[in-house]
């Protein structure tokens, strides 16, 4: 019998409908595995244990009532990005250290009203920028594969605690990866949906355009779970969209005709690792044995996304976090001289060098005299590379390629040199540019270490995603395996 | 692409960030490699391609003009560090 | 040298709809501190602006009634700025692609003629809250009520020549707006206000000097002053071999000064960019005639049509269409005395509007109403009646004592038209004067005035003039 910790939502959920275990015991559980465990990884800001308690016996007693929803009474873990009423949101900044929230997300919202039970608020990179989870104010957090090495970024706490078993899921956000590459660092199936597909609303803004809510479960079929009760139109998200949400979970076993699978030349260069590309083209042949076609395309543009992105998201980061002045929230300085130094100040202070260098970068290139060489030009090369997927769509179902370039490396490896940085997000960061869905599974390890397969469907084709993503994991047993440590 | 340590001490102002001299060079340093990078967008020909501004092609929706809103002023100004009778305070406004 | 002086006027009509522009908050004046304050006007972390579409329809209203263009596709961008009353460290507004653009306004000048101001573009964007300077403790207290406000800001063409025709636009623009019902008007609670551009150049010259921007004009009489005292700064400092320096200045109207603005000292660069949390604004054809339809008759063509349907001087019809209600006021009364447009319009621009000054009284909420005065004056067209009279009827239906018949006939107020009755009177009145007699039959023909009065003194102004006139006439000529 799989250990609790171990399981799948989907795994739990038959726990909780056969009443093997109540959601107070699996609750009580999680908690306890976080008391033991975190303390080494730092996935945890918060842990909501009275929350989450009282949660678990309302769903419970919703249970005993016959009204059970599919996810009623399973516990997750909340990125700390997402507002949740009465409790901490921090961003993983100093900035927002005692901030309380009072209002909730649409995303923690929906998964409350669906009885899901928040065991707390998960560690990320401060204000969701960086790519390792190194930038939080809260300290770094470490993967559970080999604690030496990060567990990706920005929502690096969640994926951190579901890959060692402090909770069965956690939520994250993607503006450029931040889902997919800690996904594919820790062994987990990530998934980031069209942008769109899932309300922004109470969501801290990074870069507006690019930002989407998403999962990091153990399995493509637990993401279709999740993305079931959280997609769908919000009013108050105007970018939100008003399309049909299909059920995502019955689709994961439709479908089953023949797959064209494209399969871009760009996402094997020359900064792909040696061993991680034997592992992701093991994994496309094993999509041939299933019956798919591999089709190689073209993405001429490609190359040009990490330079886009560092123009577009910053530009917009710079503008979304000028609201944190001192003034009505977050961290204000000592005795203000006058108020330019509050604003510098309480600035300077509250936010940590990631965020102010991406501030600046953004003030820079949106400046007069600037606006049109970068803002602009970026904002064009952005529709290049949007063009270029649709194109690649018309002939493929779906993209595969390499999430990451490396598996897990190092804490501290990259902190000397944001470039290098940055282009550890190169496979990823076009998807978010082009607004479409993309999934990061486990598809192999390279010295012990998990390395992800990357899918991007056209917009909107969660279905086909998670289809294709669950297709793999039917055959293959990558998802399952956990970290020694946590076994 | 380079940067002189008072055009980083001119756009910290304008963002408003404080940075002592130690972290201006270090900025200055980061940015000129930042710039750097995205400086590629340069040889790219983007002549009549529409800037995208938005990852997906719709139009805004509407709100009715009804309010829904109540007063939480107190719930909401418990996150404020300073606030009297009601108002957020800051340091003496000079017009 | 001679000088000639351009400004530009940039208006801020609020517009009034019942919530913000992209929140559900109410924009009513005068609420306690930050209790119309909701999370997304006070900039929370992860909330999100939703577009009213009051505020859309608003603006295409004030487009149409101007003749600009509806832009068919308009975005909102975001202007980056630190100011503690703009909460999210930036306004959301419209840059490139404002809703409405290319328009004019016709204003009148004092020597009668017109001219036709450019109107530049009309875009949307979110007010800022308050300051409040009192002080608390050397501190500065800030109001976000007003914070997502909607905000209409009408940019004029630099074709403005003198403070008279800023004035006369900005009155223009104040009247329109409240015609079509988008904004209140109100300048002491800020609903109205403006930024003036002023530069001067040598006359004959075409190209533009550099111009200083007023802020935060609310009230005709500042902009008057403002813009005349910024002239003669700029003048005197050309003259004196200085340059006018760009920048924003402050109207003093307790020291009657202008001063440049202290908090816009800096340069400021507000990094506009289209704002990622809104969708261009898309506006289809169908729409547009659907709101045009629904327009209301304009301020100049209902001037002029008082003009041809009911005889009036341009002047009066000016006046009578200075507001909507006051020009339907009018039309209310008129089509129940069609014959005496004219006599009507005099009462509507004469007691009535005195006494709603005097009470303070909003026309809406007229004690004398359309049918009321339409009533009054009927009675002085047939006679029953005279315009003297009328003013005490009118004062007696202003403190509520009935319609005009109820008054006239409560007080006893009738024409003597009895030609028996007055003829007695008027010998009695011949007989009392007879040395005023004797002057006028040997020519001194302006004490008709004079035995005319004695006749209404003797009737209590009862008797109508004309016909006093005649008889006294027939008895001593």
């Amino acid at each position: 019998m799989t250990a609790l910790h171990a399981d799948t939502l989907a795994g739990l959920a038959a726990r909780l409908a056969s009443g093997e275990c109540s959601s107070v015991e699996l609750t009580r559980h999680f908690l306890a595995r976080i008391a033991v465990h975190d303390a080494g990884l730092n996935c945890f800001v918060s842990v909501l244990e009275a929350r989450a308690l009282a949660q678990a016996e309302a769903a419970d007693r919703r249970r005993a009532r016959g009204e059970a929803g599919p996810l009623t009474g399973l516990p997750i873990a909340h990125k700390d990005i997402f507002c949740a009423r009465d409790t901490r949101t921090t961003c993983g900044s100093r900035m927002l250290e005692r901030f309380v929230s009072p209002y909730d997300a649409a995303v923690v919202e929906r998964l409350d009203a669906a009885g899901v039970v928040t065991l707390g608020k998960t560690n990320m990179d401060e204000f969701a920028m960086g790519s390792s989870n190194e930038t939080s104010y809260f300290g770094p957090v470490r993967n559970p594969w080999d604690p030496t090495r990060v567990p990706g970024g920005s929502s690096g706490g969640s994926a951190a605690a579901v890959a060692a078993g402090l909770a069965p899921a956690a939520t994250g956000t993607d503006t450029g990866g931040s889902i997919r590459q800690p996904a594919a660092l820790t062994g987990l199936t990530g998934l980031k949906p069209t942008y769109g597909r899932v309300s922004r609303w109470g969501m801290v803004a990074f870069a507006s355009s690019l930002d989407q809510a998403g999962t990091l479960t153990r399995s493509a079929e637990d993401a279709a779970l999740l993305l079931a009760a959280i997609a769908g139109a919000d009013r108050r998200d105007s970018t939100s969209v008003e399309a049909e949400v299909p059920d995502y979970h019955a689709a994961l076993d439709a479908g089953r005709g023949r797959l064209r699978i494209g399969v871009p030349r760009a996402f094997f260069d020359d900064g792909l690792e040696e061993a991680v590309a034997v592992a992701v083209r093991e994994a496309l042949a094993e999509y041939e044995r299933q019956g798919a076609e591999l089709v190689e395309v073209e993405l001429p543009n490609l190359h040009l996304s990490v330079p886009t992105y560092y123009v577009v998201a910053p530009a917009e980061a710079s503008s979304n976090l000028s609201r944190f002045d001192g003034v009505r929230f977050g961290h204000r300085c000592e005795a203000p001289q006058d108020l330019l130094d509050l604003y510098e100040r309480s600035r300077g202070e509250g936010f940590g060098a990631e965020v102010k260098r991406r501030i600046m970068t953004g003030t820079y290139v949106l400046s007069a005299g600037y606006y049109d060489a970068y803002y602009l030009k970026a904002q064009q090369v952005r529709q290049l590379i949007t063009a270029d997927f649709a194109r690649a769509f018309e002939r493929v179902d779906l993209l595969m390629g390499p999430t990451t370039p490396t598996p897990a490396f190092a804490l501290g490896a990259k902190t000397a040199d944001p470039v290098q940085m940055y282009l550890n997000d190169i496979y990823t960061i076009g998807v978010n540019l082009a607004g479409l869905p993309g999934i990061s599974i486990p598809c192999g390890e390279v010295a012990g270490l998990p390395v992800g397969l990357q899918i991007i469907a056209p917009h909107f084709g969660e279905a086909a995603l998670l289809g294709a993503a669950h297709r793999y994991q039917q055959a293959t047993d990558w998802h399952r395996r956990l970290p020694a440590a946590y076994a | 692409m380079s940067l002189t340590n008072d055009q980083v001490r001119g756009i910290a102002r304008l963002a408003r960030l404080s940075l002592d001299e130690a972290e201006v060079a270090e900025v200055a340093d980061k940015l000129a490699s930042i710039l750097g990078m995205v400086d590629q967008l340069q040889a790219t020909d983007t002549a009549g391609v529409v800037p995208m501004a938005h990852p997906l092609d719709a139009a805004q929706q509407l709100r009715a003009d009804e309010v829904i809103e109540t007063d939480h002023r107190e719930e909401y100004q418990r996150n404020a560090p300073l606030t009297e009778q009601g108002l957020y305070l800051v340091p003496r406004v000079v017009e | 040298m001679r000088w000639e002086t351009v400004i530009g006027l940039e208006i801020h009509a609020q517009l009034s709809t019942r919530s913000k522009i992209f929140s559900g908050s109410a924009t009513t004046y005068g609420a306690a501190p930050n209790t119309q304050a909701s999370l997304v006007d006070l900039g929370y972390p992860g909330v999100l602006p939703v577009l009213n579409a009051e505020v859309v329809r608003m603006a295409i209203r004030f487009g149409l009634a101007t003749g600009c263009s509806i832009a068919p596709r308009s975005v909102f961008a975001r202007k980056n700025y630190f100011y503690p009353d703009l909460p999210k460290g930036y306004q959301i507004s419209q840059y490139e692609l404002p809703i409405v653009h290319g328009g004019s306004l016709d204003i009148d000048l004092p020597e009668g003629s017109r001219k036709r101001i450019g109107i530049t573009r009309a875009h949307l964007e979110e007010d800022a809250g308050k300051s409040l300077h009192e002080d608390f403790h050397g501190m500065t207290g800030i109001d976000l009520n007003r914070a997502g406000t909607p905000l209409l800001e009408i940019v004029s063409e630099p074709d403005l020549r003198s403070p008279e025709e800023a004035v006369a636009y900005m009155r223009r623009i104040h009247q329109l707006v409240r015609w079509l019902g988008i904004c209140d008007g109100n300048m002491q609670e800020g609903s109205f206000r403006c930024d003036a551009n002023v530069s001067i150049r040598p006359h004959g010259e075409t190209r533009l000097g550099t111009r200083t921007e007023l802020k935060n004009l609310n009230s005709f009489r500042f902009i008057d002053r403002a813009i005349r005292h910024e002239v003669e700064r700029q003048i005197e400092l050309v003259e004196d071999g200085g340059q006018v320096v760009q920048e924003t200045r402050l109207y003093d109207p307790e020291r009657d000064v202008t001063r440049p603005m202290r908090s816009k000292e800096e340069a400021n660069d507000y990094r506009y960019f289209p704002d990622p949390d809104l969708l261009p604004v898309i506006i289809e054809p169908a729409t547009i005639e659907a709101i045009r339809a629904g327009l209301p008759e304009l301020p100049t063509a209902r001037r002029e049509r008082f003009v041809h349907a009911y005889g009036l001087s341009d002047y009066d019809a000016g006046v009578l269409t200075a507001s909507r209600e006051l020009a339907d006021y009018y039309e209310a009364a008129v089509a129940a005395v069609p014959a005496a447009a004219k006599l009507l319009a005099n009462w509507t621009m004469g007691e009535l509007t005195a006494a709603l000054k005097r009470d303070a009284v909003e026309i809406a909420d007229s004690r004398v109403d359309a049918r009321a005065l339409a009533g009054l004056v009927a009675r002085i067209h047939d006679e029953t009646i005279s315009g003297k009279i009328a003013k005490e009827v009118f004062e007696a239906m202003w403190a509520g004592e009935g319609d005009a018949d109820s008054v006239i006939e409560a007080r006893g107020l009738k024409q003597i038209t009895d030609t028996g009755a007055l003829e007695a009177i008027v010998a009695e009145v011949v007989a009392a004067h007879p040395g005023q007699a004797a002057e006028y039959r040997a020519g001194k023909h302006k004490l008709m005035g004079f035995f005319v009065g004695q006749v209404m003194k003797r009737t209590q102004g009862k008797a109508n003039p004309a016909q006093v006139n005649a008889l006294i006439k027939a008895v001593l000529e």
